[in-house]
């Protein structure tokens, strides 16, 4: 006789408090493939833990975007924030897709230009630009956007000895009824720091003012704060005008739209409450489309929106190494999946699901990474199946900052692959080995001996 | 080790422990265990019988069967008198 499938046993107390009127949902429906392709087979091959890119989920979402706003306003442009996620392979597909690039340092400057992005269409950002990547910015033509005077000074040197004018534009921090209010980058617009700094651009000759630009915060929970924003540029850009009639070729609202992802401590899932890319680019367009532009010449609307375009293509596989309890009883899950790469377990509460199918039992669990700290912690508590020791899990929504921001911190990163159109799959970043690492150090002579 | 005498346990997993007003929910292999047990089955004898049934390596059944056990500890379903 065949025997049955196994599955541990558990026992879970009947609590009577108050139930939840929006009765959330427990994630057992496991995501067993991901394109068509099969979790199980994908990690067979190449490892666990292991990143998942789904391009047509990339290319998908940004037609999406690009349609909310195109729809709604003439001239709009994306422009792929590298920080984000800059994976080559990932870059490129929004450059297929018509994205320019928008970087933030030298060296993510230089990857947008190995990856074959022209350089009048790489937006450089940021507080920390050198002299020689703002040489390098000037003899390219690429869109520099100033952050603060000293970066000022230093272009209009540096413009004196070549016979290009930079293009510049300036960041600008402003209030827009939110909390916190992002003035550490740019140029204030109510204490007229703004107004300063274009009046400097604008009487330089070596500088030529393309546009203004500005970036209100990160994950935005209301689109409104968006249409303020967009009232002050044009606001600027309307007076730049008046002033010097001069017309700026783009207004930039940069970036920080929230995907679906749950903020922790928020009440409801971010699925269903966080605000879609059609709230967004209604704010933004109505409020452009209503500015008194002369002759009704709209500039062009650039958008730098990272973390909504690509947070829903990745997916982190992982296995479960052990199940444990705590001293008080509460069940706890390790896996193989740690915050040093899943840096976003620190803002949300990751939707979690098992990769195998299970029945309907659940227990509330605490999941925990591998690393010997303490901080470790994937989620707090989430109600999952009857996990066991190699069963695996997928960790959904994680294509935004986690491969850029993770660390090598007691486990090697692991490798990243896209799914293509096709549903055949790519290596499209090699785990990381220890001679990866060693090949950076240096031992002194003196310290390659020992004896214990 | 046994289960209190006085807990009852329906065909569907629904525990009920009258001491205290209590109740639990338990999955089919729980609720057996526990109907095992309540026919004053030791370990071995259970741990034979769904061995036979489930497919299952007996050291992760082992380690099931006493995480489960200590749950049971937890909620108060073991009669610790008997026990000691």
């Amino acid at each position: 006789m065949e025997k049955l499938r196994y599955e541990r046993p558990v026992i879970k107390k009947l609590e009577t408090g108050m139930p939840n009127k929006f009765g959330l949902r427990t994630e057992y429906a496991p995501l067993t493939h991901i394109d068509g392709v099969s979790v199980k087979e994908m990690i067979n091959e190449y490892g666990s833990p292991l990143f998942v890119i789904s391009e047509s989920t990339i290319r998908s979402t940004y037609k999406k975007a690009k349609k909310a706003f195109s729809t709604r306003y003439p001239k709009v442009q994306f422009a792929w924030s590298y920080k984000t996620n800059y994976i080559s392979a990932v870059c490129n597909v929004f450059h297929q897709e018509g994205s320019w690039a928008e970087v933030v340092s030298g060296f993510e400057y230089e990857k947008a230009l190995r990856n074959g992005v022209d350089g009048k269409k790489i937006i450089f950002n940021g507080p920390d630009k050198n002299q020689n990547d703002l040489k390098k910015a000037i003899e390219n033509e690429s869109l520099i956007h100033i952050d603060h005077l000293d970066e000022l000074y230093t272009i209009i040197e540096l413009t004196e000895n070549t016979e290009k004018r930079a293009k510049v534009a300036i960041r600008i921090n402003m209030d827009t009824g939110i909390y916190p209010m992002w003035d550490r980058f740019g140029f204030n617009y109510e204490n007229g720091q703004a107004w300063d700094a274009l009046n400097k651009i604008m009487r330089s000759s070596k500088l030529e003012l393309m546009g203004l630009h500005c970036h209100i915060g990160t994950f935005m929970l209301t689109a409104s704060a968006y249409a303020v924003a967009a009232s002050k540029l044009a606001d600027l850009a309307i007076g730049i005008e008046q002033k010097y009639n001069h017309s700026i070729k783009y207004i930039d609202l940069g970036g920080g739209f929230a995907s679906k992802n749950t903020l922790k401590g928020a009440y409801l899932p971010g699925s269903d409450t966080n605000p879609s890319f059609d709230d967004f680019a209604e704010a933004i367009t109505s409020t452009l489309l209503n500015a008194n532009f002369r002759n009704n010449e709209l500039p062009l609307l650039i958008l730098e929106t990272g973390r909504a375009l690509i947070d829903d293509a990745g997916f982190l596989l992982g296995s479960v190494i052990a199940n444990k309890r705590t001293s008080q009883g509460k069940r706890t899950t390790i896996l193989d999946i740690g915050v040093n790469i899943l840096f976003t377990a620190f803002w949300y509460d990751h939707k979690i699901t098992p990769a195998q199918p299970f029945t309907h039992y659940t227990e509330t669990t605490q999941l925990f990474g591998p690393l010997c700290m303490n901080i470790d912690v994937v989620r707090d508590n989430i109600d999952l199946p009857l996990l066991n020791k190699g069963d695996h899990l997928v960790v959904h929504q994680v294509g935004a900052y986690n491969m850029t921001q993770w660390m090598q911190f007691i486990t090697l990163r692991p490798n990243v692959v896209m799914i293509d159109m096709d549903g055949k799959v790519h290596l499209i970043r090699e785990n990381e080995k220890l001679e990866n690492i060693n090949s950076l150090e240096r031992v002194p002579e003196y310290l390659k001996k020992f004896e214990l | 080790m046994k289960i209190n005498k006085n807990i009852a346990i329906s065909d569907s997993g629904f525990v009920f422990n009258p001491v205290n007003g209590e109740s639990f929910s338990v999955n089919p292999i729980g609720a057996e265990i526990i109907s095992l047990m309540k026919t004053g089955q030791a370990y071995d004898e259970i741990e034979q019988s769904l061995m036979n049934k489930y497919s299952v390596e007996i050291t992760t059944f082992e380690r099931d069967y006493f995480d489960f056990i200590g749950l049971l500890k937890q909620h108060n379903l073991i009669d610790t008198n008997e026990e000691a």
